[in-house]
Protein backbone atom coordinates (compact mmCIF):
# COMPACT_ATOMS: atom_id res chain seq x y z
CA UNK A 1 0.00 0.00 0.00
CA UNK A 2 1.15 3.40 -0.57
CA UNK A 3 2.52 5.16 2.25
CA UNK A 4 2.78 8.89 2.22
CA UNK A 5 -0.15 10.87 1.20
CA UNK A 6 -1.26 14.81 1.78
CA UNK A 7 -4.21 14.28 4.15
CA UNK A 8 -4.38 10.95 6.60
CA UNK A 9 -7.96 11.06 8.20
CA UNK A 10 -8.09 8.77 11.12
CA UNK A 11 -11.73 7.60 11.79
CA UNK A 12 -14.14 6.54 8.62
CA UNK A 13 -17.60 7.60 10.40
CA UNK A 14 -19.75 10.82 8.56
CA UNK A 15 -17.43 13.06 9.57
CA UNK A 16 -14.00 11.79 8.81
CA UNK A 17 -15.54 10.51 5.48
CA UNK A 18 -17.06 13.84 4.56
CA UNK A 19 -14.21 15.47 5.21
CA UNK A 20 -11.89 13.09 3.51
CA UNK A 21 -14.50 13.80 0.06
CA UNK A 22 -13.92 17.47 0.21
CA UNK A 23 -10.09 17.32 0.30
CA UNK A 24 -10.34 14.67 -1.93
CA UNK A 25 -12.59 17.09 -4.07
CA UNK A 26 -10.45 20.01 -3.82
CA UNK A 27 -7.06 18.15 -5.40
CA UNK A 28 -5.22 16.50 -2.12
CA UNK A 29 -4.64 12.92 -1.70
CA UNK A 30 -6.68 11.41 1.15
CA UNK A 31 -6.47 8.34 3.07
CA UNK A 32 -9.04 7.41 5.44
CA UNK A 33 -7.94 4.64 8.41
CA UNK A 34 -11.03 3.37 10.17
CA UNK A 35 -10.11 1.11 13.49
CA UNK A 36 -12.93 -1.49 12.92
CA UNK A 37 -13.15 -3.96 9.67
CA UNK A 38 -15.96 -2.21 8.84
CA UNK A 39 -17.08 1.22 8.00
CA UNK A 40 -20.38 1.89 9.06
CA UNK A 41 -20.77 -0.93 12.24
CA UNK A 42 -21.01 -1.29 14.70
CA UNK A 43 -23.93 1.08 14.65
CA UNK A 44 -23.52 3.32 17.95
CA UNK A 45 -26.35 6.31 17.21
CA UNK A 46 -29.68 7.34 17.61
CA UNK A 47 -29.70 7.93 13.62
CA UNK A 48 -32.38 10.53 13.10
CA UNK A 49 -31.45 13.24 11.26
CA UNK A 50 -33.37 16.37 9.22
CA UNK A 51 -34.40 16.36 5.54
CA UNK A 52 -32.25 20.14 5.45
CA UNK A 53 -29.70 18.61 6.98
CA UNK A 54 -28.91 15.85 5.24
CA UNK A 55 -29.27 17.34 2.23
CA UNK A 56 -27.03 19.72 2.14
CA UNK A 57 -24.44 16.50 1.61
CA UNK A 58 -26.58 13.53 -0.29
CA UNK A 59 -30.14 13.07 -1.97
CA UNK A 60 -32.31 10.56 0.51
CA UNK A 61 -32.06 7.64 -0.68
CA UNK A 62 -34.43 4.37 0.47
CA UNK A 63 -31.41 2.01 0.51
CA UNK A 64 -30.31 3.61 4.18
CA UNK A 65 -33.90 4.60 5.32
CA UNK A 66 -35.27 3.53 7.85
CA UNK A 67 -38.57 5.26 8.11
CA UNK A 68 -39.83 9.25 7.10
CA UNK A 69 -40.54 10.82 10.15
CA UNK A 70 -43.36 13.92 10.07
CA UNK A 71 -44.15 14.25 13.86
CA UNK A 72 -42.80 15.01 16.84
CA UNK A 73 -44.15 14.21 20.64
CA UNK A 74 -42.53 15.41 23.75
CA UNK A 75 -43.27 14.25 26.92
CA UNK A 76 -43.22 16.32 29.96
CA UNK A 77 -42.08 14.86 33.55
CA UNK A 78 -45.76 14.74 34.77
CA UNK A 79 -46.52 12.49 31.03
CA UNK A 80 -48.46 15.56 29.57
CA UNK A 81 -47.27 15.62 26.25
CA UNK A 82 -47.02 18.07 23.45
CA UNK A 83 -47.45 17.18 19.42
CA UNK A 84 -46.26 20.18 17.40
CA UNK A 85 -46.23 20.53 13.79
CA UNK A 86 -43.33 20.57 12.08
CA UNK A 87 -41.82 22.83 9.05
CA UNK A 88 -39.12 20.04 8.18
CA UNK A 89 -39.35 16.56 7.95
CA UNK A 90 -36.76 13.86 8.98
CA UNK A 91 -35.68 10.46 8.37
CA UNK A 92 -34.54 7.67 10.83
CA UNK A 93 -31.46 6.07 9.16
CA UNK A 94 -29.28 2.83 8.15
CA UNK A 95 -26.07 3.96 9.40
CA UNK A 96 -24.52 0.54 8.90
CA UNK A 97 -25.87 1.37 4.71
CA UNK A 98 -25.47 5.22 5.20
CA UNK A 99 -22.40 5.61 5.88
CA UNK A 100 -20.88 3.25 3.32
CA UNK A 101 -22.54 6.11 1.19
CA UNK A 102 -20.25 8.42 2.84
CA UNK A 103 -17.05 6.48 2.35
CA UNK A 104 -18.19 5.54 -1.57
CA UNK A 105 -18.66 9.53 -2.08
CA UNK A 106 -15.19 10.26 -0.48
CA UNK A 107 -13.52 7.12 -2.53
CA UNK A 108 -15.44 8.39 -5.88
CA UNK A 109 -13.42 12.15 -5.43
CA UNK A 110 -10.01 9.79 -5.20
CA UNK A 111 -9.88 8.98 -1.71
CA UNK A 112 -8.33 5.82 -0.44
CA UNK A 113 -10.23 4.01 2.83
CA UNK A 114 -8.27 1.17 4.69
CA UNK A 115 -10.46 -0.92 7.47
CA UNK A 116 -9.02 -2.44 10.60
CA UNK A 117 -6.30 0.02 10.72
CA UNK A 118 -5.84 1.05 14.08
CA UNK A 119 -3.71 4.22 15.00
CA UNK A 120 -2.08 4.24 18.03
CA UNK A 121 -0.21 7.35 18.03
CA UNK A 122 1.26 10.48 15.83
CA UNK A 123 4.59 9.85 13.92
CA UNK A 124 7.17 12.81 14.76
CA UNK A 125 10.35 13.60 12.93
CA UNK A 126 11.91 16.62 15.68
CA UNK A 127 8.90 16.59 17.31
CA UNK A 128 6.80 17.67 13.99
CA UNK A 129 4.18 15.67 13.16
CA UNK A 130 4.70 13.79 10.19
CA UNK A 131 1.82 11.00 10.38
CA UNK A 132 0.47 8.41 12.04
CA UNK A 133 2.04 4.91 13.53
CA UNK A 134 -0.74 2.41 12.87
CA UNK A 135 -1.61 -1.43 13.20
CA UNK A 136 -2.84 -2.14 9.59
CA UNK A 137 -4.06 -5.40 10.17
CA UNK A 138 -2.29 -5.74 13.17
CA UNK A 139 1.29 -5.20 11.09
CA UNK A 140 3.23 -2.06 12.43
CA UNK A 141 3.22 0.37 9.97
CA UNK A 142 4.23 3.89 9.15
CA UNK A 143 2.22 6.14 7.17
CA UNK A 144 3.20 10.13 6.37
CA UNK A 145 1.18 13.10 5.82
CA UNK A 146 0.90 17.00 5.44
CA UNK A 147 -2.16 17.05 7.91
CA UNK A 148 -3.93 14.66 9.81
CA UNK A 149 -7.58 15.01 10.55
CA UNK A 150 -8.52 13.35 13.89
CA UNK A 151 -12.28 11.60 13.04
CA UNK A 152 -11.89 9.44 15.45
CA UNK A 153 -14.87 9.88 17.84
CA UNK A 154 -15.98 10.11 21.46
CA UNK A 155 -12.73 7.83 22.19
CA UNK A 156 -9.98 10.38 20.03
CA UNK A 157 -6.58 10.02 21.38
CA UNK A 158 -5.37 11.88 18.27
CA UNK A 159 -5.69 15.49 19.45
CA UNK A 160 -4.61 14.50 22.79
CA UNK A 161 -1.29 13.16 21.08
CA UNK A 162 -1.33 16.46 19.38
CA UNK A 163 -1.74 18.29 23.09
CA UNK A 164 -5.10 19.83 22.44
CA UNK A 165 -7.32 18.10 25.76
CA UNK A 166 -10.40 16.48 24.26
CA UNK A 167 -11.74 15.22 27.55
CA UNK A 168 -15.13 15.56 28.25
CA UNK A 169 -16.34 17.22 31.40
CA UNK A 170 -18.53 14.15 33.21
CA UNK A 171 -21.29 16.87 33.41
CA UNK A 172 -21.58 17.43 29.79
CA UNK A 173 -20.45 13.87 28.57
CA UNK A 174 -23.89 11.51 27.89
CA UNK A 175 -24.14 8.29 29.16
CA UNK A 176 -25.48 6.26 26.80
CA UNK A 177 -28.02 2.90 26.08
CA UNK A 178 -30.08 1.95 22.78
CA UNK A 179 -31.73 -1.34 21.92
CA UNK A 180 -33.33 -2.09 18.91
CA UNK A 181 -36.58 -3.08 19.62
CA UNK A 182 -38.89 -5.28 16.99
CA UNK A 183 -42.49 -6.65 17.17
CA UNK A 184 -43.44 -3.15 19.18
CA UNK A 185 -46.85 -0.67 18.59
CA UNK A 186 -45.32 2.72 17.81
CA UNK A 187 -46.50 5.81 15.94
CA UNK A 188 -44.45 5.30 12.62
CA UNK A 189 -43.77 8.76 11.77
CA UNK A 190 -43.49 10.08 15.30
CA UNK A 191 -40.03 10.52 17.15
CA UNK A 192 -40.83 10.81 21.11
CA UNK A 193 -39.18 12.11 23.78
CA UNK A 194 -39.68 11.81 27.03
CA UNK A 195 -37.81 14.23 29.60
CA UNK A 196 -37.78 14.48 33.90
CA UNK A 197 -35.66 13.15 36.16
CA UNK A 198 -37.62 10.00 37.06
CA UNK A 199 -37.12 8.93 33.07
CA UNK A 200 -33.97 10.65 31.91
CA UNK A 201 -31.95 12.73 34.47
CA UNK A 202 -29.66 15.47 32.31
CA UNK A 203 -30.73 14.01 29.18
CA UNK A 204 -33.85 12.54 27.17
CA UNK A 205 -35.06 8.97 26.26
CA UNK A 206 -35.97 8.74 22.61
CA UNK A 207 -38.30 6.50 20.74
CA UNK A 208 -37.03 6.51 17.29
CA UNK A 209 -39.37 4.21 14.25
CA UNK A 210 -37.23 2.16 12.38
CA UNK A 211 -39.68 0.79 10.07
CA UNK A 212 -43.90 -0.37 11.29
CA UNK A 213 -42.95 -2.13 14.16
CA UNK A 214 -39.95 -1.45 14.99
CA UNK A 215 -37.93 1.48 16.84
CA UNK A 216 -34.53 2.53 18.05
CA UNK A 217 -35.21 2.73 21.81
CA UNK A 218 -32.43 4.78 23.53
CA UNK A 219 -31.06 6.73 25.99
CA UNK A 220 -28.60 9.22 27.36
CA UNK A 221 -28.08 10.90 30.92
CA UNK A 222 -25.27 13.35 31.80
CA UNK A 223 -22.39 10.67 33.60
CA UNK A 224 -22.92 13.18 36.60
CA UNK A 225 -26.21 11.29 37.14
CA UNK A 226 -24.89 7.98 36.00
CA UNK A 227 -22.76 8.00 39.10
CA UNK A 228 -25.89 6.85 41.21
CA UNK A 229 -27.43 4.24 38.78
CA UNK A 230 -26.63 3.27 35.01
CA UNK A 231 -27.98 4.28 31.68
CA UNK A 232 -28.49 0.66 31.00
CA UNK A 233 -30.93 1.17 34.20
CA UNK A 234 -33.14 3.46 33.40
CA UNK A 235 -33.49 2.15 30.10
CA UNK A 236 -34.53 -1.44 31.18
CA UNK A 237 -37.39 0.20 33.50
CA UNK A 238 -38.46 2.06 30.75
CA UNK A 239 -38.49 -1.17 28.23
CA UNK A 240 -40.13 -3.11 31.04
CA UNK A 241 -43.16 -0.76 31.60
CA UNK A 242 -43.32 0.26 27.83
CA UNK A 243 -42.24 -2.47 25.42
CA UNK A 244 -42.65 -5.91 27.91
CA UNK A 245 -43.27 -7.92 24.57
CA UNK A 246 -40.15 -6.32 22.40
CA UNK A 247 -38.18 -8.21 21.01
CA UNK A 248 -34.62 -6.74 21.33
CA UNK A 249 -32.21 -6.50 18.25
CA UNK A 250 -29.57 -5.27 18.63
CA UNK A 251 -27.94 -3.25 22.12
CA UNK A 252 -25.46 -1.00 21.75
CA UNK A 253 -23.54 1.49 24.53
CA UNK A 254 -21.98 4.98 23.55
CA UNK A 255 -20.93 8.20 24.87
CA UNK A 256 -22.33 11.52 24.03
CA UNK A 257 -19.62 14.83 23.78
CA UNK A 258 -23.06 17.39 24.76
CA UNK A 259 -20.50 20.15 25.05
CA UNK A 260 -19.61 23.53 23.80
CA UNK A 261 -17.00 22.39 20.75
CA UNK A 262 -13.17 22.22 22.08
CA UNK A 263 -12.19 26.08 21.85
CA UNK A 264 -8.83 24.60 19.25
CA UNK A 265 -9.59 22.53 16.76
CA UNK A 266 -6.04 22.70 15.62
CA UNK A 267 -2.58 22.64 16.21
CA UNK A 268 -0.48 22.62 13.75
CA UNK A 269 -1.01 20.01 11.03
CA UNK A 270 -3.48 18.24 13.15
CA UNK A 271 -7.35 19.08 13.00
CA UNK A 272 -10.10 17.61 14.82
CA UNK A 273 -13.41 16.75 13.23
CA UNK A 274 -17.40 15.51 14.55
CA UNK A 275 -17.87 14.02 18.42
CA UNK A 276 -13.85 14.44 18.70
CA UNK A 277 -13.88 17.96 18.23
CA UNK A 278 -16.48 17.84 20.53
CA UNK A 279 -18.96 19.16 17.70
CA UNK A 280 -22.27 17.44 18.50
CA UNK A 281 -25.39 20.02 19.33
CA UNK A 282 -24.86 20.13 23.17
CA UNK A 283 -29.06 20.39 23.44
CA UNK A 284 -30.26 17.77 20.95
CA UNK A 285 -27.14 15.30 21.33
CA UNK A 286 -27.39 15.29 17.81
CA UNK A 287 -23.89 14.97 15.51
CA UNK A 288 -24.56 13.55 12.18
CA UNK A 289 -25.09 16.43 10.18
CA UNK A 290 -23.22 19.10 12.55
CA UNK A 291 -19.82 16.45 12.44
CA UNK A 292 -20.47 16.25 8.58
CA UNK A 293 -20.49 20.41 8.40
CA UNK A 294 -17.40 20.30 10.52
CA UNK A 295 -15.77 17.52 8.36
CA UNK A 296 -16.72 19.52 5.44
CA UNK A 297 -15.42 22.83 6.35
CA UNK A 298 -12.09 20.98 8.06
CA UNK A 299 -11.63 18.82 4.48
CA UNK A 300 -11.91 22.15 2.55
CA UNK A 301 -9.31 24.23 4.65
CA UNK A 302 -7.04 21.66 4.82
CA UNK A 303 -7.09 21.51 1.03
CA UNK A 304 -6.61 25.14 0.61
CA UNK A 305 -3.79 25.42 3.06
CA UNK A 306 -2.27 22.54 0.91
CA UNK A 307 -2.75 24.83 -2.11
CA UNK A 308 -1.60 27.96 -0.63
CA UNK A 309 1.24 25.47 0.71
CA UNK A 310 0.49 26.95 4.41
CA UNK A 311 -0.08 24.85 7.13
CA UNK A 312 -0.98 28.20 9.36
CA UNK A 313 -3.80 28.23 7.22
CA UNK A 314 -5.59 25.68 9.30
CA UNK A 315 -6.67 27.59 12.07
CA UNK A 316 -9.07 29.07 9.58
CA UNK A 317 -11.42 25.89 9.98
CA UNK A 318 -11.74 26.99 13.65
CA UNK A 319 -13.03 30.51 12.72
CA UNK A 320 -15.43 28.89 9.93
CA UNK A 321 -16.55 26.22 12.75
CA UNK A 322 -17.44 29.23 14.56
CA UNK A 323 -19.37 31.45 12.25
CA UNK A 324 -21.34 28.42 10.68
CA UNK A 325 -22.04 26.38 14.10
CA UNK A 326 -19.83 26.88 16.72
CA UNK A 327 -21.86 30.35 18.03
CA UNK A 328 -25.29 28.02 17.72
CA UNK A 329 -23.95 25.32 19.91
CA UNK A 330 -22.52 28.26 22.50
CA UNK A 331 -26.13 28.95 23.05
CA UNK A 332 -27.62 25.53 23.37
CA UNK A 333 -24.87 24.54 25.71
CA UNK A 334 -25.59 27.79 28.29
CA UNK A 335 -29.88 27.06 27.59
CA UNK A 336 -28.69 22.93 28.62
CA UNK A 337 -26.94 24.31 31.89
CA UNK A 338 -29.32 26.37 33.10
CA UNK A 339 -31.44 24.43 36.01
CA UNK A 340 -34.16 26.69 36.11
CA UNK A 341 -34.66 26.22 32.74
CA UNK A 342 -34.75 22.64 32.32
CA UNK A 343 -36.67 21.99 35.55
CA UNK A 344 -39.06 19.04 35.87
CA UNK A 345 -41.55 22.05 37.18
CA UNK A 346 -40.98 24.18 34.16
CA UNK A 347 -41.12 21.57 31.73
CA UNK A 348 -44.31 20.80 32.85
CA UNK A 349 -45.89 24.05 33.18
CA UNK A 350 -44.79 24.90 29.74
CA UNK A 351 -45.88 21.51 28.23
CA UNK A 352 -49.42 21.89 30.06
CA UNK A 353 -49.87 25.55 28.57
CA UNK A 354 -49.19 24.52 25.36
CA UNK A 355 -51.47 21.08 25.31
CA UNK A 356 -54.46 23.28 26.31
CA UNK A 357 -54.03 24.62 22.66
CA UNK A 358 -56.10 23.32 20.07
CA UNK A 359 -54.40 21.35 18.20
CA UNK A 360 -54.21 23.04 15.23
CA UNK A 361 -52.91 25.50 17.34
CA UNK A 362 -50.42 23.71 18.63
CA UNK A 363 -47.22 24.95 17.23
CA UNK A 364 -43.54 25.48 17.17
CA UNK A 365 -45.06 29.33 17.58
CA UNK A 366 -47.11 29.11 20.17
CA UNK A 367 -44.67 26.53 22.24
CA UNK A 368 -42.39 29.70 21.95
CA UNK A 369 -45.12 32.58 23.06
CA UNK A 370 -45.96 30.38 25.80
CA UNK A 371 -42.46 29.89 26.68
CA UNK A 372 -42.20 33.08 26.81
CA UNK A 373 -44.36 33.79 28.95
CA UNK A 374 -43.69 31.31 31.49
CA UNK A 375 -40.02 32.83 32.00
CA UNK A 376 -37.46 30.73 29.89
CA UNK A 377 -37.87 29.91 26.04
CA UNK A 378 -36.57 26.27 26.63
CA UNK A 379 -39.14 24.02 25.00
CA UNK A 380 -39.24 26.14 21.73
CA UNK A 381 -35.44 25.60 22.06
CA UNK A 382 -35.55 21.99 22.52
CA UNK A 383 -37.83 21.46 19.45
CA UNK A 384 -35.87 23.79 17.16
CA UNK A 385 -32.63 22.05 18.13
CA UNK A 386 -34.55 18.64 17.40
CA UNK A 387 -35.09 19.45 14.37
CA UNK A 388 -33.09 21.58 12.54
CA UNK B 1 -3.80 13.73 40.65
CA UNK B 2 -0.62 11.40 40.69
CA UNK B 3 -0.59 7.77 40.06
CA UNK B 4 -2.02 5.26 42.87
CA UNK B 5 -0.04 2.68 44.12
CA UNK B 6 -2.04 0.38 42.47
CA UNK B 7 -4.95 -0.32 40.15
CA UNK B 8 -8.54 -0.50 41.38
CA UNK B 9 -10.72 -0.02 37.86
CA UNK B 10 -11.53 -3.17 36.42
CA UNK B 11 -13.39 -3.83 32.77
CA UNK B 12 -15.33 -6.67 32.97
CA UNK B 13 -14.20 -9.15 30.60
CA UNK B 14 -16.47 -10.52 27.24
CA UNK B 15 -19.23 -7.57 28.70
CA UNK B 16 -17.37 -4.41 26.99
CA UNK B 17 -19.23 -3.09 24.17
CA UNK B 18 -15.92 -1.00 23.12
CA UNK B 19 -18.00 2.27 22.68
CA UNK B 20 -15.47 5.00 24.09
CA UNK B 21 -17.56 6.25 26.52
CA UNK B 22 -14.63 5.96 29.25
CA UNK B 23 -12.24 6.81 27.09
CA UNK B 24 -14.09 10.27 26.48
CA UNK B 25 -13.87 11.16 30.30
CA UNK B 26 -10.78 9.76 30.71
CA UNK B 27 -8.48 12.67 31.77
CA UNK B 28 -4.82 10.69 31.76
CA UNK B 29 -5.44 9.24 28.31
CA UNK B 30 -5.36 5.49 30.40
CA UNK B 31 -7.43 3.53 28.43
CA UNK B 32 -6.27 2.22 24.70
CA UNK B 33 -9.51 1.12 22.94
CA UNK B 34 -8.95 -1.04 20.03
CA UNK B 35 -11.79 -2.49 17.66
CA UNK B 36 -12.90 -5.13 20.17
CA UNK B 37 -9.97 -4.99 22.69
CA UNK B 38 -9.95 -2.72 25.94
CA UNK B 39 -6.66 -2.03 28.49
CA UNK B 40 -6.60 0.34 31.04
CA UNK B 41 -2.81 1.31 31.05
CA UNK B 42 -2.12 1.47 34.91
CA UNK B 43 1.03 3.47 34.72
CA UNK B 44 -1.17 6.70 34.00
CA UNK B 45 -4.58 5.79 35.54
CA UNK B 46 -5.26 7.85 38.85
CA UNK B 47 -8.42 5.81 40.28
CA UNK B 48 -10.36 8.58 39.96
CA UNK B 49 -13.50 6.52 38.67
CA UNK B 50 -14.53 8.80 35.75
CA UNK B 51 -14.85 5.83 33.25
CA UNK B 52 -16.62 3.70 35.98
CA UNK B 53 -19.49 6.23 35.98
CA UNK B 54 -19.45 7.26 32.14
CA UNK B 55 -19.83 3.03 31.40
CA UNK B 56 -23.38 3.05 30.15
CA UNK B 57 -23.60 -0.92 30.67
CA UNK B 58 -22.19 -0.97 34.29
CA UNK B 59 -18.48 -2.66 32.82
CA UNK B 60 -16.26 -0.89 34.40
CA UNK B 61 -15.62 -1.82 38.70
CA UNK B 62 -14.31 0.03 40.81
CA UNK B 63 -12.17 -2.42 43.41
CA UNK B 64 -10.62 -0.78 46.64
CA UNK B 65 -8.16 -3.46 47.26
CA UNK B 66 -7.15 -3.15 43.57
CA UNK B 67 -7.46 -5.72 40.30
CA UNK B 68 -4.55 -7.49 41.04
CA UNK B 69 -6.39 -9.92 44.04
CA UNK B 70 -9.50 -9.61 41.80
CA UNK B 71 -8.91 -12.79 39.70
CA UNK B 72 -8.46 -14.76 43.23
CA UNK B 73 -11.32 -13.10 44.53
CA UNK B 74 -13.24 -14.11 41.75
CA UNK B 75 -12.83 -17.62 41.69
CA UNK B 76 -13.27 -17.90 45.20
CA UNK B 77 -16.56 -16.78 44.73
CA UNK B 78 -17.08 -19.22 41.73
CA UNK B 79 -17.13 -21.62 44.09
CA UNK B 80 -18.57 -20.76 47.64
CA UNK B 81 -18.31 -22.49 51.25
CA UNK B 82 -19.47 -20.49 53.50
CA UNK B 83 -19.74 -22.48 56.45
Amino acid sequence: MQLTYDIIVVGGGPSGSTAARYAAAAGAKVLILEKDRDIGYPVRCGEAVSHSGLIQFIEPDTRWIASTVTKFKMFAPNGNFINPKLDDWGYVLERRIFDYELAKLAVKEGAKVVTKAYVYDLLRENSTVVGVRALIKDVKTEIRAKIIIGADGVESRVGKWAGIDTTCHIRDMESCAQMMLSGITIEPETLEFYLGDEVAPEGYLWIFPKGKNSANVGIGISVEKAKKKAAIRYLEEFVAKRFSNAAMLTHIAGGVPAAKTLPKLVAHNVMLVGDAAHQVNPLSGGGIITGMIGGMLAGQTAAEALQKNDLQFLKEYEKRWQKRLGWRHELFYNIKNSSSMLNDETLNKICNKVSQLPVEKQTLGAIFRTALWNEPSVLLDIAKVFIS
Amino acid sequence: MAPQPYLMIYVKPDKCDFCGACVGVCPEDAIELKEAEINIIEERCTNCRKCVWACPWEVIEFHREGITELPKILEALNDPVPF
